[in-house]
């Protein structure tokens, strides 16, 4: 687990003139499960093709197995693609499209049937050999394309956003039948996808990226836990990123108020970014509150109250398990470890508090629209 | 089944009544013409004519067939290359493919016999360098050469369309699982344009088998095909009914050969049949 299978060096990708990765440099472990993850149009899908050959870059070094690969065409690169919408051959049935890689080697015919086999097991889709892939539902025709991919063998395999397609009982599923082939298989994923859900569920690593950058590499929970700027806490789950100032050392003012945090090496005064978690804030009586402020918005969501409190026209998002009403003048304490600290950034402030949360403005259209 | 309503019948009358008046009522003419004599009365007469047109009928299928298997490998790499191109690069390929068709084709064979000729100009030419004069026009190659010049934009336009629609990723799935570039075009590209072959195929072997005008100008008596023959026939009031006759048997090796090529196109049945 800790040999380097794929390198990226200063890669710069340009389309049209237009910069769509800037200076990306990443290392990629061997068997690791590894999420490219970010917003359409941020080069995620574009790392993924330059790794699988389709792209060249315009400067920079692709490293697999410590070998320059650069300019290698696709079917010389042992890697395998699971596209997007799979495609599939239209023109083979379920057997054909898993023995092609196998075919083009110039595989025996009879070692071909025991690994197509060994595949269709893999996948749960024994029995369906002759089946034209046109006839199997969404799902089914994911599992053909994982097989088409693993039969070959590959040290990594590339998915671009494979389950984007599917509805979402079949995605989680899919999920963890993703998550034990890995185990299984002991290969090395790359995995796009746009969902942060799905990245935090199943990788070892995540890379989330914007606009041609990479913003942050981590462990699920790191990313989540210790966003290293606005864009990773906005995009990584709900988050509150209010304006603070760092006073000292475990100390940071929000709001005119000073809280206590687990926070240190900023300097003296710095102006930062503080990110609270929705699920952080405990709700208590105005009077046993730090902070007090008006309940402007109420939304069940199953398992919790999602809510949005109005502090000095900062709108807060916490969710909880208890119900509050609208109107309801409410006291919120954050424990210090609640409390997250990160450098100002070029994000700082463009992901501000919850005043144009989507469903308050669909409450706020609704009374307009009642009103005329 | 929807149930069509009034305003869709009379939207569909035209239609109906100009193929009734324009398609039925002349096929059911000609299939009249070939059972009955001069007087009108039944006769089986014209049919068993036929026997004697037999060299020139399996001349014409001869033809039709060399025309069509040359026109075929001569489009697939147009068409593989078009539909490659960029999409302007496209749009000019197709202009000039369509270009001659919008001339008559009495004008465009026509002007074959300028170029093939005693005193023509390829002859011309070839004289300069002391060579010939060749006697290229009267023989079956100018008759065949004169079809595929003709009837070549039915078979690139058909294989290009198919081309165009096959989804790139398909490509890029294929070089991903270790295709090179001839493998990918012997496992995907070429099954997945079957049906644009196919449709090519008859789109240029239909109109080549039953061709005159062609082989009239560009060939001689001895490579006179079945369609100058039928012209001939009903140019001569007398002749009418073995014309039709002939016209039946024509028409019945068209259907054949459309019903051969719909198999080949597969249960789906794929392939656009204009």
């Amino acid at each position: 687990m800790n040999q380097n299978i794929i390198s990226l060096k200063d890669i710069v990708v340009e389309f049209d003139g237009e910069r769509v990765l800037d200076n990306i440099s990443l290392s990629i472990q061997d068997k690791e499960f590894v999420t490219l993850l970010g917003p359409s149009g941020c080069g995620k899908t574009t790392t993924l093709r330059l790794i699988a050959g389709f792209i060249d870059p315009l400067s920079g070094e692709i490293l697999f197995d410590s070998k320059k690969i650069n300019g290698v065409p696709p079917h010389k690169r042992s890697v395998n693609t699971i596209f997007q919408r799979y495609a599939l051959f239209p023109h083979y049935n379920v057997y054909d499209n898993i023995a092609f890689g196998l075919r083009v080697k110039k595989v025996p015919e009879k070692e071909i049937k025991q690994r197509v086999s060994d595949m269709l097991r893999l996948v749960n889709l024994q029995g369906f050999e002759k089946r034209h892939i046109a006839k199997l539902s969404g799902g089914q025709q994911q599992r053909v394309a994982i097989a088409r991919a693993v039969i070959n063998r590959p040290k990594v395999l590339l998915l671009d956003e494979p389950l984007a397609a599917l509805d979402l009982k079949l995605r989680k599923d899919m999920q963890n039948e993703l998550k034990n082939i890995q185990k299984q298989l002991g290969i090395t994923f790359i995995f796009v996808t746009h969902d942060q859900e799905e990245a935090l569920s199943m990788s070892d690593t995540v890379v989330v990226m914007n606009e041609g950058k990479i913003q942050q590499i981590g462990t699920p929970i790191d990313i989540y836990n210790e966003p290293q700027n606005a864009f990773v806490a906005d995009f990584i789950g709900e988050s509150n990123i209010l304006d603070g100032v760092m006073l000292k050392d475990y100390l940071v003012r929000l709001d005119g108020m000073d809280f206590p945090c687990l926070d240190s090496g900023f300097g003296e005064n710095e102006p930062v970014d503080v990110v609270i978690r929705p699920e952080d804030v405990d709700i208590v009586p105005p009077e046993k509150g730090t902070l007090q402020g008006e309940v402007t918005s109420v939304t069940f969501k199953g398992v919790h109250f999602e809510i949005i409190v109005d502090i000095q026209n900062f709108k807060w998002m916490i969710q909880t398990t208890d119900e509050h009403q609208v109107g309801e003048t409410v006291g919120l304490v954050i424990e210090p470890d609640a409390i997250h600290i990160m450098k100002k950034s070029e994000y700082s402030g463009l992901y501000g508090d919850y005043s144009s949360y989507s469903d308050e403005l669909d409450t706020l259209n609704v009374i307009e629209e009642e009103d005329e | 089944m929807k149930h069509s309503s009034l305003g869709t019948k009379i939207l569909n009358a035209p239609y109906i009544l100009w193929s009734v008046l324009f398609i039925i009522v002349p096929l059911v003419i000609v299939v009249y013409f070939a059972f009955t004599d001069q007087n009108g009365a039944w006769t089986l007469a014209n049919i068993a004519e036929i026997k004697d047109y037999g060299e020139i009928l399996l001349r014409s299928i001869g033809y039709a067939v060399v025309a069509t298997l040359i026109t075929l490998v001569t489009s697939y790499p147009v068409a593989y290359f078009m539909s490659k191109a960029k999409a302007r690069t496209q749009a000019i390929m197709m202009m000039l493919i369509m270009l001659p068709m919008w001339m008559n084709l009495l004008i465009r064979t026509y002007s074959w016999t300028t170029i093939l000729e005693k005193n023509g100009i390829i002859n011309t030419l070839l004289g300069y360098l002391g060579i010939g004069p060749l006697p290229l026009i009267g023989t079956s190659g100018a008759v065949i050469l004169g079809m595929i010049y003709n009837y070549i934009p039915y078979m690139i336009l058909p294989i290009y369309t198919i081309m165009v629609k096959i989804d790139p990723a398909l490509l890029e799935a294929a070089s991903d699982l270790g295709s090179n570039g001839f493998d990918r075009l012997k496992r995907v590209i070429f099954p997945l344009s079957l049906p644009g072959v196919v449709s090519g195929i008859t789109m240029v072997f239909v109109p080549s088998v039953s061709t005159f005008y062609i082989a009239d100008k560009l060939g001689s008596t001895k490579t006179l095909m079945i369609g100058d023959m039928i012209q001939k026939k009903f140019d001569i009031n007398l002749y009418s009914n073995t014309g039709a006759a002939l016209s039946f048997v024509l028409m019945l090796i068209i259907l054949i050969s459309l019903a051969v090529m719909h198999k080949f196109a597969g249960e789906d049945g794929e392939a656009i049949i204009v």
